[in-house]
């Protein structure tokens, strides 16, 4: 095997790609953030509807979650950044198009949108899994519907389903390296961008490997301990 | 309405056309890889099941684009040469899905119980007989909505070649954009075609669950 290159690690804390890096860090952490909290509040609101006893918002939300789950993220984030803007008219548009980081802002909300959708999946999933006497004991005590997804129902599912949503949090956070094709400098962007001005894109590309991988496993951390801090006792078998 | 996809329809289409072939070539790789990676993930030999463990989890935590970005780096250092994108794109597809669809595989082989297979030997079938007749039907049963709906997924991330430059369907496609400025049909056209592929996939392996289920192979 023809092994000829010469490894030059230092471009992981050189002088600036060290700093491009630590950039790159702090962006996919703010996207991946961000992203997450429109996802959390659009999944577990389409999810309750998906159950909803109304006919309409039911569909509604049935067909959110297969639009944006049949259709690749690159395609949607395309879709949101150069044809979105031309959605609000020629003058309303080209506004839009002016304004400063919008590659960034279309890349949260683009996130958000994708990952809601398979936050409600998780949701309605959790929703089956809850007895129906559950329900039923809600009403009895005289909730009204909206109360008993409000107070009983919603919190339950939540926790049931801590471990899924736990992987699409880490997921999220892959997810974000996409934004990089509409310009955004995250992580994986500056492992590209330093490639390009050093040809030495294997080291950067390795080092963000490892980077993404101490992330994911930060947020395994994270999510246990958020599952140990809700845990109501005796609640699951486990 | 659709104006500029019809000017430019057999230049999408040949990207379309680029686009099956990756997924066509993921999947026979990675199905086949995932085999191996599925086993390795019961083995019992530590010296096999912990590489192939650190290699899933490992894989599994990164991004696509990033596994896409390495081997295209690592390529012409290992090859010694400079290597087509389609080629590159190709193996980090087969290395990426695999850790997926082994993953898929360990719950098939492990979702046969020992009972199952006790009987079948104590109908005097030979081991080889009851590979064949009894746990390679029903585990692929078991597995097939999870390989569809694996398979719908890889389809998807076949968009990522996008990175590298290789001329895949959005590739083409955003190319068609420069030139048009027709970005609302274009990458409307390009979502739908995505959405009506993948649509009809989810429900075939929907019928799958159902059918697994009402047979309680599932």
């Amino acid at each position: 095997m023809g092994f000829a290159y010469d490894f030059d690690w230092g471009v992981l804390w050189r002088q600036p790609y060290g700093t491009w890096l630590l950039q790159g860090i702090w962006l996919t952490l703010k996207i991946g953030f961000l992203g997450w909290i429109i996802a959390l509040f659009m999944g577990i609101f389409i999810g309750t509807l998906r159950v909803a006893p109304w006919r309409w918002p039911r569909l509604v939300a049935t067909a959110y979650t297969e639009v944006f789950r049949n259709i690749p993220f690159l395609v949607q984030l395309f879709f949101w950044y150069y044809a979105g803007p031309m959605l609000f008219g020629e003058h309303l548009g080209r506004q839009i198009n002016q304004i400063v980081g919008l590659n960034y802002y279309v890349s949260i909300f683009a996130l958000g949108l994708y990952t809601a959708s398979r936050v409600a999946e998780h949701m309605r999933a959790g929703f089956a899994s809850i007895h129906r006497d559950q329900y039923q004991a809600a009403l009895s005590t005289g909730l009204t519907h909206v109360q008993m997804y409000r107070y009983v129902i919603i919190p339950y599912a939540l926790r049931i389903i801590i471990p899924p949503l736990t992987t699409e949090f880490l997921t999220i956070f892959k997810n974000s390296s996409i934004a990089m094709t509409i310009g955004v400098a995250e992580l994986t962007f500056m492992s590209y961008r330093i490639d390009s001005e050093t040809f030495h894109g294997l080291e950067a590309t390795t080092g963000a490997m490892f980077i993404y991988l101490l992330l994911g496993l930060t947020v395994v951390r994270l999510m246990g301990f958020i599952e140990a801090r809700f845990k109501i006792p005796g609640m699951i078998g486990r | 309405m659709f104006d500029a996809v019809f000017r430019n329809l057999p230049f999408l289409m040949g990207g379309f056309l680029v686009t099956l072939q990756l997924t066509f070539c993921a999947l026979a790789g990675g199905i086949a890889l995932g085999v191996l990676v599925g086993l390795g993930r019961i083995s019992r030999k530590k010296w096999i099941y912990y590489p192939v463990t650190l290699y899933v989890n490992f894989i599994r935590n990164i991004p696509l684009i990033l596994v896409i970005f390495w081997f295209y780096f690592v390529m012409p250092i290992l090859a010694g040469r400079a290597m087509p994108p389609f080629i590159s794109a190709v193996i980090s597809f087969i290395i990426f899905e695999a850790t997926y669809f082994g993953e898929i595989f360990r719950a098939g082989y492990q979702s046969i119980s020992r009972d199952l297979i006790h009987a079948a030997f104590a109908t005097g079938l030979t081991y080889s007989q009851t590979a064949r007749y009894i746990l390679v039907p029903i585990a692929f049963r078991r597995m097939l909505p999870s390989l569809i709906t694996q398979s719908i997924v890889t389809f998807q991330d076949t968009s990522l070649a996008f990175v590298i430059g290789l001329q895949e369907f959005v590739r083409r496609t955003s190319i068609v954009d420069n030139l048009e400025v027709r970005s609302i049909q274009l990458f409307g056209f390009v979502a739908l075609v995505f959405f009506i592929f993948c649509f009809l996939g989810s429900r075939v392996a929907r019928h799958f669950e159902e059918k697994g289920r009402r047979t309680g192979v599932i």
